[in-house]
């Protein structure tokens, strides 16, 4: 019988940390941004079927970077876990902090498990409050660790370089096609400095609006709604006109 | 619901442990539902009794199921209550989990099934009985599914009641029902026929309007569903009132 060799367990925490980094590097980014009326996410997924971003609650939405299977799971999992609650409870009672706890919890101890690859995966929990200052934002690594975010959070592949590139440039209060114009910016710019166009076919976009008189909050954005909202705006003036009129979009039942 | 048989099983309708005897509790009373071209409207009495008193008089029986359907429940209140909100939960689960939105169909069914499970408590006079509305969006037409105790399904085409003042609603919509309604005319169908049941059924609640309690009215068409607001309910009512002041039976249909 040969003698296994000794690994020490620092070195052997940071080879799965490495092996699910390098997992989530593989998938494409997604941005979670704070705009005045709510929370928009937005990444680029060619896929129709597949989404990244799905609603777990009338308040509270999820976004994932990474292993489709992987984080599907969980995502039924925040489901049925934010259904539970809200039955046995109370609708009021589901809050974006719990299930990112529940989240952490999993993916905490599936990272640490001898006997469980760790999941290849990033999620970002937001949940909208009535006002700007009620709005939460959780980004939640591999690891298990909970990262509290304000304003905007990047994950995935070039997650880092598209965060400060977003750091720089979001602020409070912009309007839904301000902050999906940046949104689409920031995935588009790369590390070399040159820019790629991503058309709008290839975007998928979701919103947690405020201002939606339905009870759930999470919509879709897609199709000729998405191209208005994309559209340049051509001057100063036309831009104070777009502000005051049209930035609402209206529910298309779809 | 699996998720939840598996975890919570006692919280699940059908796995209570029955009481002995015949239970009081309050009892919901008069659905009334009706299509017309474009969609179909669902409305119940504000009532629900207790043996011969009136345990609650602005009571709410009258649900949407999801954002195309709507259920109206008839029978024990309490039961019926959370009936319709795991009915609710379990349509958004699978449209969450899914993403897409269950059938009509399927919508009906699911109700059947837990109908069914409450087959114990029924036969101990803690029934539930509901009536189940909702747009159909691959026939585009509204359409009505009416239940018994067995959780037995059958859709009706028209008009469709439930309660102890159905038959007395049946009757009052089957002189007066036409299949070219308005939207307009179908709220006013069935407040009459709610009128109607009130009138000779003790259980069921006329409109109040000392208390301004009214029957609560839904549209479901293919925007979906919407409630009457208190504003335009009370209209409705009153104009129906008004008339029956001249004419205290309601409008009459012709003899031939």
């Amino acid at each position: 019988m040969s003698t296994p060799f000794y690994v020490s367990p620092q070195q052997a925490m940071a080879d799965r940390a490495e092996y699910a980094r390098k997992g989530i590097a593989r998938g494409r980014s997604l941005v979670v941004l704070q705009y005045a009326d709510g929370i928009v996410f937005v990444g680029e997924n060619p896929s129709r079927a597949l989404h990244k971003f799905s609603e777990i609650y009338d308040r509270i939405g999820f976004a994932a970077a990474g292993k489709y299977n992987e984080y599907e799971n969980l995502r039924i999992g925040g489901v049925r876990y934010a259904d539970l609650r809200g039955y046995t409870y109370d609708r009021d009672d589901v809050t974006a902090r719990g299930l990112a706890n529940v989240y952490a919890q999993t993916l905490g101890t599936i990272f640490s498990s001898a006997g469980e690859k760790p999941y290849e995966v990033e999620l970002v929990v937001a949940e909208v409050g009535t006002t700007a200052a009620g709005d939460q934002i959780y980004r939640l690594p591999h690891d298990g660790s909970i990262v509290d975010e304000h304003g905007s959070v990047a994950v995935g592949g070039n997650a880092e370089q598209i965060s400060s590139y977003l750091d720089q440039r979001h602020r409070d209060g912009m309007t839904l096609p301000e902050a999906l114009k940046l949104a689409v910016q920031a995935l588009s710019s790369q590390a070399n400095g040159s820019d790629r166009e991503i058309p709008a076919e290839r975007l998928e976009v979701a919103v947690l609006d405020r201002t939606r008189s339905q009870q759930r909050k999470f919509k879709r954005i897609r199709g000729r709604q998405l191209a208005r909202l994309l559209e340049p705006v051509p001057s100063a003036d036309a831009q104070a006109d777009a502000v005051s009129n049209d930035e609402v979009p209206e529910d298309d039942a779809e | 619901m699996d998720f939840l048989s598996a975890h919570s099983p006692e919280l699940l309708p059908g796995n209570r442990k029955l009481p002995e005897g015949i239970v009081e509790a309050p009892h919901g009373t008069t659905i009334v539902a009706a299509t017309f071209p474009g969609g179909v409207v669902l409305a119940g009495d504000r009532r629900a009794t207790m043996g011969n008193m009136i345990a609650q008089r602005d009571i709410e029986k009258v649900f949407p199921a999801d954002e195309y359907s709507a259920v109206g429940i008839a029978g024990t209140a309490g039961l019926a209550v959370e009936m319709v909100k795991l009915f609710q939960l379990e349509l958004e689960h699978f449209e969450k989990v899914e993403g897409a939105t269950l059938s009509l169909e399927g919508k009906a069914n699911r109700l059947s099934t837990m109908i069914r499970s409450n087959l114990g408590m029924a036969m101990q006079g803690l029934a539930v009985v509901p009536l189940f509305a909702g747009w159909d969006e691959a026939k585009e037409k509204g359409r009505i599914f009416s239940y018994d105790v067995t959780g037995g399904r059958s859709e009706e085409h028209g008009y469709a009641a439930t309660g102890s003042g159905s038959i007395f609603a049946r009757g009052s919509m089957k002189k007066l029902y036409r299949e070219d309604l308005t939207e307009e005319q179908a709220t006013t169908l069935v407040v009459q026929a709610l009128y109607d049941a009130a009138d000779d059924d003790s259980a069921t609640g006329g409109p109040d309007l000392a208390r301004r309690i009214f029957p609560i009215v839904t549209v479901i068409t293919d925007e979906g569903f919407r409630r009457l607001s208190e504003a335009e309910s009370s209209e409705l009512a009153r104009k129906v009132t008004d008339r029956r002041l001249e004419q205290p039976d309601g409008p009459r249909a012709a003899l031939l």
